[in-house]
């Protein structure tokens, strides 16, 4: 395992951050600490690496107790969501910062810094200052800077958090390819459902301070384990006393065995899916998921009548796969 | 058949202005004037009235001033006792700088409250107080004559009240520098492997540095000027225990004006030296923090 995490607890005066929580993460894996805000997960990566203190529990890394150790000696690459850049030092010297300070030779250095900049795609900014970088580059010279030293661990909090959308979404795949080439260990933070289910290859969903799940994207998508991880991973709706996917609501224009009767509030064509807004005879409101072959067949209109049907119901499983937080 | 339509002019003339806007124009001018004034009336006029006197009489006076070894002693001992402060100050600035930035305790607010006192209180009140602390029946006279060393009325009493006084001005310059900063950076130096010591001199110096030295020379400049606490605990004694704020003193008071102007000029124009320097610091701290 390259991270065990053994009942941590950590809180900040009144507030408990993280009740007792374990998991161990394996090597050479992509986990995603899913979460909203507050939920704890970045006070979890920061306890990995030992940028904050636990009040009680244990951290191994690579097998050895690193809870003592400060995270000079933790072996742990850090990048932060708002960069972190040595302002003064240009990117060359910011890659080069671990290196010098281990006192490797210029040569070693600088090889190394050249080859990383061409894994980050950064050649021919060597010489600049982070502050004529875009968001962006600097992020990925925060990766490279921190990949210079050899962690045994990668840890990413938020990292892609103060980028915009359409940057987020070319380093979130660029990442997950980086991963497959490099193959570290490595932990990412983030509240985005979306980028957790395209990166991860395992999720934790932390909520409140504990983890909920541990588990592939598609178990927690298909057998989440609490409410809550059905209601963060995935989009949901209400039917009756239990949640479903919006796209496994079946919607018709007959009524049929089994099926409810229902009153269309509003059709959101949003591009490729189309969401439809229901309202129950008991004035419930619903919300179904409909391809854009669907809602052209049926053509609905607003005020329409129609009858829905659950295709299947995700329940909620107390055992399902990875439920039980891995020790 | 199209029909042309009135062309607009393609550059827009000049329209004269409004009626708001040339009355506020107005007012900025007299703000500006006033400001003017003020700087030429309080800094400008005296500064030059010190020249003329200083200097009317040409070389002959200043170096008969600066051979006088009272005149060479209170210069000295300005100096010495700017260097200690501006040392002390920074040294144990940056220590109080960095607990009030990045600790939290109970009692912070007090401490920052007392940094901030020497400026409120009055240099003569300083003064006493160490008289009454290090003075026959102070509380800590017996400690010091056992041991031979005397306090007031000697050169330790005038640092440690220069030190007093000087104290505010590092804390406040590196406080919000620290606090704006944050320990990101510090923090991504850990992970990296730099020891504490490591990341403070290569990344958290470096990135307060000018901001550090916009103080140090508010300490240095405080420090040559200092008068009222000094002439307190010093007893004056000429040649012993003058500081060149002294000198210019006594210089006025036994008759002896063109000396004093000469001596006062030197101190204006030290100033003026470090007024540059605080000037380009400034100028150098805030454009690194619009640098983001």
């Amino acid at each position: 395992m390259a991270i065990g995490v053994h009942n941590v607890s950590k809180r900040f005066g009144d507030f408990v951050a993280l009740d007792d929580v374990s998991l161990a993460i394996p090597t050479g894996s992509l986990t995603v600490l899913l979460g909203p805000s507050g939920s704890g997960k970045s006070t979890l990566l920061r306890v990995i690496a030992g940028l904050e203190q636990p009040d009680s529990g244990e951290v191994a890394i690579a097998e050895t107790d690193a809870t003592a150790l400060p995270p000079q000696k933790r072996g742990v690459g850090f990048v932060f969501q708002h960069y972190a850049s040595f302002k003064r030092m240009t990117v060359r010297d910011n890659i080069a910062f671990g290196m010098k300070i281990q006192k490797r030779s210029k040569n070693e250095i600088r090889a190394r810094v050249d080859e990383l900049l061409e894994l980050v795609q950064l050649q021919g900014l060597a010489g600049r200052y982070p502050s004529q970088l875009s968001g962006g580059q600097r992020q990925r010279m925060a990766l490279a800077r921190a990949l210079a030293v050899q962690p045994k661990v990668l840890l990413l909090d938020e990292p892609f958090g103060a980028l915009d959308a359409r940057v987020r979404k070319e380093l979130r795949a660029w990442l997950r390819r980086l991963h497959d080439e490099v193959h570290v260990t490595t932990v990412l933070v983030t509240h985005d459902q979306e980028e957790a289910m395209e990166v991860a290859d395992r999720i934790a969903v932390v909520n409140q301070g504990r983890i909920e799940q541990y588990g592939k994207p598609r178990d927690l998508y298909e057998h989440p384990a609490t409410e809550f991880v059905m209601t963060f991973v995935g989009p949901v709706t209400r039917f009756g006393e239990a949640y479903i996917r919006p796209h496994d609501l079946e919607v018709e224009l007959q009524p049929s065995a089994r099926y409810e009767e229902a009153t269309v509030e509003k059709v959101v064509h949003l591009g490729f899916e189309v969401r439809v807004e229901l309202a129950l005879s008991e004035g419930e409101r619903l919300e179904a998921q409909l391809t854009k072959r669907e809602a052209e067949r049926l053509e609905l209109l607003e005020g329409q009548r129609v009858f829905v049907r659950p295709s299947r119901l995700t329940e909620v499983e107390e055992d399902a796969p990875g439920a039980r937080v891995a020790s | 058949m199209s029909q042309q339509a009135h062309a607009e002019p393609i550059a827009p003339r000049g329209r004269p202005a409004s009626k708001p806007e040339s009355r506020g124009r107005a007012v900025r001018a007299v703000l500006v004037g006033i400001a003017l004034f003020y700087v030429l009336v309080l800094i400008v006029a005296p500064l030059a009235g010190i020249m003329y006197y200083g200097l009317r009489n040409g070389v002959g006076p200043i170096t008969d001033t600066f051979s006088q070894p009272d005149v060479r002693h209170a210069l000295y001992l300005t100096v010495l006792i700017m260097l200690i402060t501006v040392v002390v100050t920074t040294v144990l600035g940056l220590v109080v700088a960095f607990v009030l930035a990045r600790d939290r305790f109970p009692g912070k607010s007090l401490l920052s409250a007392f940094v901030n006192l020497p400026l409120a209180v009055s240099p003569v009140v300083v003064g006493l107080m160490a008289i009454l602390l290090f003075g026959r029946g102070g509380w800590f006279e017996p400690f010091f004559s056992a041991q031979g060393i005397q306090i007031v009325f000697a050169l330790p009493s005038m640092v440690i009240v220069t030190i007093f006084i000087s104290i505010p001005f590092v804390i406040r310059e590196v406080v919000p520098l620290l606090e704006e900063l944050g320990m990101d950076e510090e923090q991504a130096a850990w992970t990296l492997g730099a020891s504490r010591l490591q990341t403070f001199l290569r990344i958290t110096l470096p990135n307060i540095r000018w901001g550090l030295f916009y103080g140090m020379a508010l300490s240095a400049a405080r420090a040559i000027g200092e008068v009222g606490a000094v002439l307190v605990v010093s007893g004056q004694v000429q040649g012993r225990t003058e500081t060149a704020t002294l000198y210019i003193l006594r210089a006025f008071d036994q008759y002896q004006a063109e000396r004093g102007y000469i001596v006062a000029l030197t101190l204006a124009a030290f100033s003026i030296v470090l007024l540059i320097g605080i000037e380009a610091f400034r100028r150098r701290s805030l454009k690194r923090a619009g640098q983001e």
